[in-house]
């Protein structure tokens, strides 16, 4: 198979047939289709709309709720730790509140927790991997304010609540629009560099569902710019982290109040018990679950733990049958598959076209009406490419952009996907890239108030953990700005909360419960959870495997 | 996943142990086909973290190269291992009390003087920055330029472990974007008067309506809102 510039000859053909259309597709465009038109295209090819993808939860208190199977798996699986293997006498960090994860939620939280009073030694971070190694460190596109003069707070509430099919609970949308002119304002005070023009207007880009250009990014690594500043105040201020140790377990003390986590050297195999009068869960989401086989652009560590550890200690759940496919994941070269392409490519005019190049889908649906209509494409009318490995794709037509916008558009704007293509001998600026959706976000979670409170007292939440913000559909650009609203809340919040709390005797008893319920339940698996890290070990070797040292 | 590739199987050596992997997989993906579970060393798996700093070099080549584990492919005869930590000191800083001068940065990083312009870092970088250039910079005290200059910075710290004069330039960069981000770029005008209309109170009645609005309203306004082109 000869390579030509990154393409087989094969895809080439196909290529040419995308440029020769180009010229005419530039002042083309294609009708967004009704309320109608999407609710049909979703059921009959959004995978999320499967029936037999899902089951109902077997045990605790949102039980009878539709799951994705591999969610469901975690839930009905055996606590990882078993409760008489931990000394609950001794405690190795006291503290006011714990942070579980040191993502954006996490950092957020702490912050604000630490303007609220919170002195730094009477809160810890602990998290999995590296401070800041998150799915909150990959954003590209950017995030959501309501700031021109032309939109508004309101607007935003209806493009949100609209986009997630008017099943977001209302007080969290409300405060979800109403913070996010204060979150970036903030952002800007700490120094994050956002894309303005020479007097400091915000430049601004439409997305996915939204009605106003209200996308504010920071070229594109604008996640990783405002984690990196967040992190850099934390470090400034000297909130204490622990890297590397996963909280697998939350405690209660003997009033039924939350009391702290059991962590997880994941390096000593050792295990910490830390006491804390509040905890804030900040875990992330759970594309590294791999749900329905999807490839996904998640970080190593989104394995759902924080749902698992909340559901052992009775939180609801709320929204979590519904999974977010970001349409544009990449779909070749290999060893780039399901990495994300950002939204942001759309948003400056590339158009998804097909093996013919023809333009088949107006470019920027919801997500979900998005990605239905690429899955359409290629397995409904088998309009799509196939890859040397066989995955399917669909084109987008990346430089169209600087056809559109000028020269050097593409190379200034999208300076971290033209890197990513150009590793594997893809020139973006020339060529189209091959797309399919991949998984991408965990829209339900652990339900919340207002206040980030989750319905367990002592226990609060921010970020893509919790649920109730998207209902059943997040637009781009408003998770970054939940885990910020919802973080920042979760700080504040616990750091009131606290006050009033004299914590009472630690207890796993909840676990042990948990593990009645599976047995009542007839649940019977070898399963154990939380994950904490998938496993990508070779076949030949995993069937060789001894666990002896 | 990476079981379903049938291609050509290369050697590569982690830690100088022989390993036979399929060819077209990035030295990460290589690394767990051949058996290996990362606990450090893997974090985003796409280029955005610095998690994966790797050190390689090829047999029969004196070179001794550096790159992302999770973005680059492995080939046939690569002696590698990742470098997933390295020591370094940041400094501490209250952002407030700095006004934005030209001697800020050298002041709290009085090592980047000691730059002998080997080119190294830049060398070194993976996202192919010209890092010396940014070090340079800030040196002179040119804010704005090691601020764009390090933009792209993932602080996988591959720089800073081959610098002779022991410059940390990632937390260089750092500190650099934060000046310019807080004091050199200009506020945003809009801004402000959207947080002082929010906090006057200006949406509250407009918002109590629609988090009340019954469903087929909602649905309407919905429909109806104006699409900016
Ligand atoms: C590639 C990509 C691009 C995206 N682009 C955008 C965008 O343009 N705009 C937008 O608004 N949103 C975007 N998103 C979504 C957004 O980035 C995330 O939803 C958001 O950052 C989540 O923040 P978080 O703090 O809740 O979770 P994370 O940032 O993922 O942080 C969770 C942290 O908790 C840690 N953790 C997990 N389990 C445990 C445990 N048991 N104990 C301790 N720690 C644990 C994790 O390792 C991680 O560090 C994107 C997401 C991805 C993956
Ligand atoms: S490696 Fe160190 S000494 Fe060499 S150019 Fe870079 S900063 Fe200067
Ligand atoms: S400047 Fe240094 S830390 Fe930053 S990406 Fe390049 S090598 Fe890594
Ligand atoms: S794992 Fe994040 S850059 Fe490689």
């Amino acid at each position: 198979m000869e390579i030509i510039r990154g393409y087989p000859d094969y895809m080439r053909e196909s290529i040419e047939k995308v440029e020769k259309t180009r010229p005419q597709r530039l002042k083309a465009t294609f009708k967004a289709m009704t309320l109608e038109e999407r609710e049909q295209i979703l059921n009959e090819y959004h995978p999320d709309y499967k029936p037999e993808a899902k089951r109902d939860l077997k045990i605790g208190p949102s039980k009878g709720q539709r799951l994705p199977h591999e969610v469901a798996d975690l839930l009905e699986a055996h606590p990882l730790i078993d409760p008489d293997d931990v000394d609950l006498s001794k405690v190795d960090h006291d503290c006011d509140i714990l942070i579980i994860g040191g993502g954006g939620a996490g950092t957020v939280a702490a912050l604000w927790a630490h303007y609220a009073g919170i002195p730094v030694d009477r809160m810890l971070i602990t998290t999995k991997l590296r401070h800041g190694d998150s799915n909150s460190m990959m954003a590209q596109g950017g995030i959501q304010a309501a700031d021109r003069p032309e939109d508004s707070p309101p607007r935003h509430y209806l493009d949100a609540i609209g986009g997630g099919h008017f099943t977001n609970k209302p007080e969290l949308v409300r405060a979800l629009t109403m913070d996010a002119p204060r979150i970036i304002k903030w952002h800007e005070e700490l120094g994050v560099m956002y894309d303005k023009d020479d007097k400091g207007v915000m430049m601004e880009l439409s997305g996915g569902g939204t009605s106003r250009k209200r996308m504010h990014s920071a070229r594109d690594y604008t996640g990783m710019e405002i984690m990196r500043t967040v992190r850099d105040e934390a470090r400034n201020i000297g909130v204490p982290v622990l890297e590397f140790s996963p909280a697998v377990e939350l405690l209660k003390d003997d009033q039924g109040r939350i009391a702290g986590a059991v962590l997880f050297n994941m390096e000593t195999d050792q295990y910490y018990v830390v006491r804390a009068k509040a905890v804030i869960l900040a875990t992330g989401g759970f594309g590294r679950l791999h749900i329905q086989g999807f490839a996904t652009t998640n970080h190593y560590g989104a394995t759902a733990d924080g749902l698992v550890m909340a559901y052992h200690v009775g939180a609801n759940l709320i929204d979590l049958d519904s999974v977010q496919y970001h349409p544009t994941g990449a779909a070749y070269p290999e060893q780039i598959v399901g990495l994300l392409v950002t939204e942001k490519v759309r948003g400056l005019g590339a158009q998804p076209v097909n093996k013919d190049g023809e333009l088949f889908v107006y470019p920027l649906e919801p997500r979900d009406v998005e990605s239905a209509n690429f899955i359409r494409e290629c397995y409904g009318r088998d309009n799509g490419l196939t890859t040397p490995t066989g995955m399917k794709g669909v084109w987008l037509d990346s430089p169209m952009i600087d056809d559109l916008k000028g020269e050097g558009t593409i190379r200034k704007n999208l300076a971290a996907m033209v890197r990513m293509f150009e590793r594997f001998g893809i020139d973006m600026t020339q060529d189209p890239i091959l797309v399919f959706p991949t998984l991408h976000y965990q829209n339900g979670g652990v339900e919340i108030t207002d206040k980030a409170e989750t319905s367990v007292p002592g226990l609060f939440a921010g970020g893509e953990v919790e649920g109730g913000v998207h209902g059943k559909n997040r637009l781009m650009g408003n998770s970054l700005l939940d885990y910020n609203v919802f973080g920042r809340r979760a700080g504040i919040n616990a750091a009131e909360y606290v006050k009033k709390v004299a914590l009472g005797k630690l207890s796993l008893d909840h676990v042990r419960k948990y593990e009645e319920a599976l047995q009542n339940a007839g649940v019977e698996t070898d399963r154990r959870a939380p994950m904490l890290l998938p496993d990508y070990r070779g076949s030949h070797v995993l069937s060789r495997a001894l666990d002896i040292l | 996943m990476t079981d379903t590739i049938k291609t050509r199987m290369i050697k590569v050596y982690i830690m100088g142990k022989e390993y036979d992997v399929p060819e077209g997989l990035t030295i990460m993906k290589a690394m767990e086909y051949a058996g290996y579970r990362f606990i450090r060393g893997a974090g985003c798996r796409a280029g955005f973290c610095g998690a994966c700093g790797t050190i390689f070099r090829k047999k029969d080549e004196y070179k001794f190269k550096t790159a992302l584990a999770c973005q680059t492919p492995a080939e046939d005869g690569m002696y590698l291992t990742e470098l997933p930590f390295v020591p370094a000191n940041k400094a501490e800083y209250e952002l407030e009390e700095l006004a934005s001068g030209p001697n800020i940065i050298v002041s709290l990083y009085p090592e980047i003087a000691r730059c002998v312009s080997c080119n190294t870092c830049t060398k070194a970088c993976p996202q192919d920055l010209q890092v010396m250039d940014y070090i340079q910079a800030s040196l002179r005290g040119d804010i704005e330029q090691a601020a764009e200059l390090s933009f792209d910075c993932l602080q996988c710290g591959l720089c800073a472990a081959r610098c002779p004069a022991d410059i940390v330039h990632y937390h260089v960069g750092q500190l650099a974007r934060r000046l310019y981000g807080k004091f050199i770029l200009p506020k945003s005008l809009h801004l402000k008067e959207r947080n002082d209309e929010i906090e006057a109170g200006v949406f509250d009645q407009e918002m109590e309506n629609l988090t009340t609005m019954d469903l087929d309203q909602l649905k309407k306004s919905y429909i109806e809102r104006d699409i900016e082109k």
